[in-house]
């Protein structure tokens, strides 16, 4: 076995420090060193957008990045979303509007909602379809979560 | 305890509503835990050796090698899964399809696993085993696998259903037939008669959760497993029957379940992972690859179907019949019997016939998908009949109402139907606002119809009610889609409470009765029953508690609104007492207070849907766009309208991907071209619309509060109405599933007959 890469990052906003082998993936480290088991993997090719993070807030596929690129960075996963123990809008809405069947997606879409809603507060049904187009979901169709993604946004702008 | 099964028609307060999910917290903040999601003191990681070829013999397995690896703690084969099936051949089909016997069946065949300390040292250990093949002949195409020069996959199997009884081996498993009438005399009847042959490609059920498990087995013969599965007391029974396990010994754990759609309902490596776990004794993790999901677990079948529908000028049809065939893959199974019973089901039928062929070749052995095997003779049937009534010059929508099954139709596969839903959901459709609106250039509308049996089967819920008056309930269906939230409603509409006074927990194999897989539709269905009886029995002694507090005759008890009152004048003196109450005082009235039920749910209803559909082609490059898209549905009753609308969703969802895009791509060399989501794309947000959903509710006689299976049906049209509707905008008849760009180009280049017409 290689040799381990110490790294010391940020998750969450919490100061975290792993050893990490030189082939393992961000969502490798995440999920079987730190316990982080909200980023999932659905392929490992990129193409489902369950393993969905933000690193120093742009939208990546934690399947692509590696453990050791998060050096120095700050990485926000599903588990960072709520504050304070409040949920954010998004997780509320996406509850409120039965935009989740199975739920195996939904922690993806949550952080790609948000990068999205990040950048652009007020985004029309086509920027939200194009948005989340890296996220598959083979339960709902998509409906409820373009709804409740919508509403989410209504919501943090009446707040603004 | 006998229950009375009839519908009652009783007033709802609580069914009907929306309520949040219990399990919605859980899984907006990622505390949910998946099938990959638990850990266990001192785990191997466990990977599988699979076949590159589609057909070999296997010569040799040398694992000395990969034993000898540093981190290595077990290698495996067939040799470590011996055959306990004393003469069950099926049981041997699972076993086999775990881990190949001798004979690798197809890309992708589990040959040989590892379990080692980690991921890296178990793919080195992988390399290091050397498997001697001697590659033989293969067969993928089921229309190739039905001639008589075909490589034969099976050598044991005799086509079954034929007289005289074969005696050489052949790839057709089983020929079955269905109906009834004359279909000669019929068709000699027809004014038109419209006959054509159809093809759809495999499709994947596509979770986005990948097969995963955790076993752990010690020496004591004691072993436990956590499993994203659709039936771990399904799962139970098979994984300790194959490898000779006690029952009672096996703690099977559903995880929460990331997609299923039926391939969760099949053991592919489980008893893999558990034999690795007895060999090694540490507990194993295994989590498959996307492209072990598609190359080695669940498709549905490819088909190849011929329809010929014969009808009069007054609309009536005379005479329909299909031959079917259907491959399963490389083990037999009955799904194109199943194709068979479902192709005529919503037509109200004087002469039919459904000729099915079960078909073996070497591909993957076909799990269950949705509805299994009815999209696919829909699709045909479907756009047969909008080419009969393009023929007759009636409208699409009026000839299926015409010839509509209705109550008291004697069903193409022999039940007569009581009352059903295909006549109001297609009245539904004729008087949709989606049926005028107007289309533009090169868009086209369709419409189709789809049936699906729906299934019951055996249940047993727990209720037990909390010192605080708060109420757990216990089911054993695994939920798949929002079930816990139906069954909570069901709880809290029997007892009178507050929808949040109950908690629904799927309970693992060792806390709860056997219940029977969630497949065919039955999670609200047979849970939904044996709730309201399990809440029914509770009921019942919390009147015996307060007659008891009262000292009165329980007969003088009702039990209404979440609370015991004493009927009779002479008892006017008497306070209600609340569940809380009740609850509270159960330590001294007669210990804890639950009620439970096993059943066996016999009575699901059939449930019908139409869907409708407008898709835009671009006759330049053959891409299509869904425009717009309406689900009309029968539900028995909606116990929650979110989670049936999801499910009529995410339904046209699939069959939208299955129709355009979706398919398995063979290599001359048979090999899966295409395993993973990047070249096997599944729809993606921007692909679709809203899509819209009509719920119908016409009881079901066999629920007490109406209920039908809703999960399925909803796949069933989609096939058929984006096909017609395509048809209809390209001007070509479209008989090729999926109708990919290159397919469309190729029928418009072809001029595939007018579009209607096309005979």
């Amino acid at each position: 076995m290689a040799q381990g890469i110490h790294v010391a990052t940020t998750i969450n906003g919490d100061a975290v420090e792993y050893v990490c082998q030189p082939r393992e993936t961000l969502l490798e480290v995440l999920r079987n060193r730190l316990g982080l088991t909200g980023a999932k993997e659905g392929c490992g090719t990129g193409d489902c957008g369950a393993c969905s993070v933000t690193l120093d807030g742009r939208l990546v596929c934690s399947c692509l990045v590696l453990g050791a690129e998060a050096e120095g960075r700050s990485v926000t996963t599903v588990e960072g979303l709520s504050t304070n123990g409040n949920l954010h809008p998004l997780q509320k809405k996406f509850i409120e509007h039965a935009a989740l069947q199975c739920g195996i997606c939904t922690p993806g879409f949550l952080v790609s909602a948000k990068a999205l809603l990040d950048r652009n507060p007020d985004p029309t049904e086509e920027e939200i379809r194009y948005a989340l187009a890296g996220n598959l979901c083979r339960c709902t169709g998509y409906d409820k979560i373009v709804r409740a993604v919508d509403a989410a946004a209504k919501e943090l702008r009446s707040k603004a | 305890m006998n229950h009375d099964q009839s519908f009652t028609n009783q007033e709802f307060k609580i069914v009907g509503t929306r309520p949040p999910r219990p399990d919605g917290v859980d899984k907006v903040t990622g505390r949910a835990r998946y099938g990959a999601d638990a850990f266990a003191p001192g785990q191997l990681v466990g990977l599988i050796l699979r076949s590159p070829h589609a057909h070999a013999k296997i010569k040799k397995i040398d694992i000395s090698k990969a034993e000898k690896l540093p981190g290595v703690k077990a290698v495996i084969t067939s040799a470590d899964l011996p055959d306990l099936t004393k003469g069950d051949r099926g049981q041997l089909d699972i076993l086999e399809n775990c881990m190949a016997r001798g004979r690798a069946l197809y890309d992708g065949h589990a040959v040989a696993a590892v379990a080692a300390v980690d991921a890296e040292t178990a793919r080195k250990a992988l390399q290091l085993i050397k498997v001697d093949y001697q590659v033989l002949p293969h067969v993928t195409d089921v229309d190739e696998a039905m001639k008589d020069n075909a490589p034969i996959v099976q050598p044991h199997i005799r086509t079954v259903g034929v007289n005289p009884a074969p005696t050489k081996a052949s790839n057709v498993s089983q020929r079955t037939e269905f109906g009834h009438g004359d279909v000669e005399a019929g068709f000699k009847r027809a004014d038109v008669i419209v006959e054509r042959s159809y093809k759809t490609e495999q499709t994947h059920q596509g979770y986005i959760e990948p097969h995963a498990c955790l076993a752990s087995v010690g020496p004591d013969g004691q072993g436990e497993l956590w499993v994203t599965t659709q039936g771990h007391f399904t799962f139970r029974n098979q994984c300790a029957s194959l490898l000779g396990m006690d029952v009672a010994k096996l703690k099977v754990t559903s995880s929460e379940i990331g997609g299923g759609f039926g391939g969760k309902t099949h053991v592919w490596m489980e008893p893999v992972a558990l034999a690795l776990s007895r060999k090694a004794n540490r507990p194993v993790k295994v989590v498959m690859t996307r492209d072990e999901v598609f190359r080695a677990t669940g498709p549905t079948c490819s088909t190849s179907i011929d329809v010929k529908i014969g009808a009069t000028k007054d609309g009536r049809i005379t005479a329909a019949l299909a031959t079917l065939r259907y491959q399963d893959g490389a083990f037999p199974s009955i799904w194109g019997m199943l194709g068979g019973m479902t192709s005529f089901a919503c037509y109200d039928l004087e002469n039919v016939k459904a000729i099915a062929y079960d078909v073996l070749v070497n591909r993957p052995k076909v799990a269950a998908y949705r509805a299994p095997s009815a999209p696919m003779a829909a699709f045909a049937v479907e756009s047969t009949i909008d080419q009969v009534a393009a023929e007759i010059g009636w409208d699409p929508v009026d000839f299926r109402i015409k010839n509509a099954a209705k109550e008291g139709t004697r069903a193409s596969y022999g039940p007569t139907y009581g009352p059903i839903g295909i006549g109001p959901t297609l009245l539904a459709a004729k008087n949709h606002p989606h049926m005028k609106a107007p289309l533009r250039k090169n868009q086209g509308r369709g419409m189709a119809c789809g049936f699906w049996f729906n299934f019951g089967g055996q249940t047993c819920t727990d209720l037990n009610i909390g010192v605080d008056g708060t109420v757990s309930l216990t089911v054993g269906t695994v939920d798949v889609g929002g079930s816990r939230a139906s069954l909570s409603l069901i709880a809290a509409e029997e007892l009178g409470i507050p929808y949040e006074k109950v908690k629904c927990t799927v309970a693992d194999t060792a806390s709860l009765g056997h219940n029977d897989t969630t497949e065919g539709s039955r999670g609200t269905f047979s849970s939904g029953m044996a709730t309201i009886y399990a809440a029914r029995d509770a009921i019942r002694v919390l009147k015996e508690r307060a007659a008891k507090t009262w000292e009165i005759d329980v007969a003088d008890v009702t039990w209404r609104n979440g609370r015991a009152m004493a009927l009779k004048a002479e008892h006017g003196n008497l306070n209600e007492l609340t569940l809380e109450e009740l609850a509270a005082a159960s330590p001294r009235t007669g210990g804890p207070i639950a009620g439970h039920n096993e059943v066996v749910a016999d009575g699901a209803g059939v449930s019908f849907a139409t869907h409708i559909c407008d898709i835009e082609v671009d006759p330049e490059t053959g891409h299509t766009k869904v425009i717009r898209y309406t689900v009309i549905q029968d539900a028995g009753k909606a116990i929650h309208p979110d989670y049936v609308e999801g499910q009529f969703q995410g339904a046209a969802a699939q069959g939208i991907g299955w129709a355009l895009n979706e398919e398995y791509i063979y290599g001359k060399d048979g090999r899966l071209q295409n395993p993973g989501f990047l070249d096997y794309r599944i729809p993606v947000c921007s692909d679709l619309p809203f899509i819209d959903t009509q719920i119908l509710e016409i009881p079901n006689p066999g629920h007490p509060y109406g209920v039908r299976g809703v999960g399925e049906t909803s796949i069933v049209p989609p096939l058929a109405a984006i096909a017609n509707a395509v048809s209809n905008a390209a001007g070509v008849r479209l008989t090729h599933i999926p109708m990919s760009p290159p397919r469309i180009l190729k029928a418009i280049k072809n001029g595939n007959g007018k579009s209607h017409a096309g005979r």
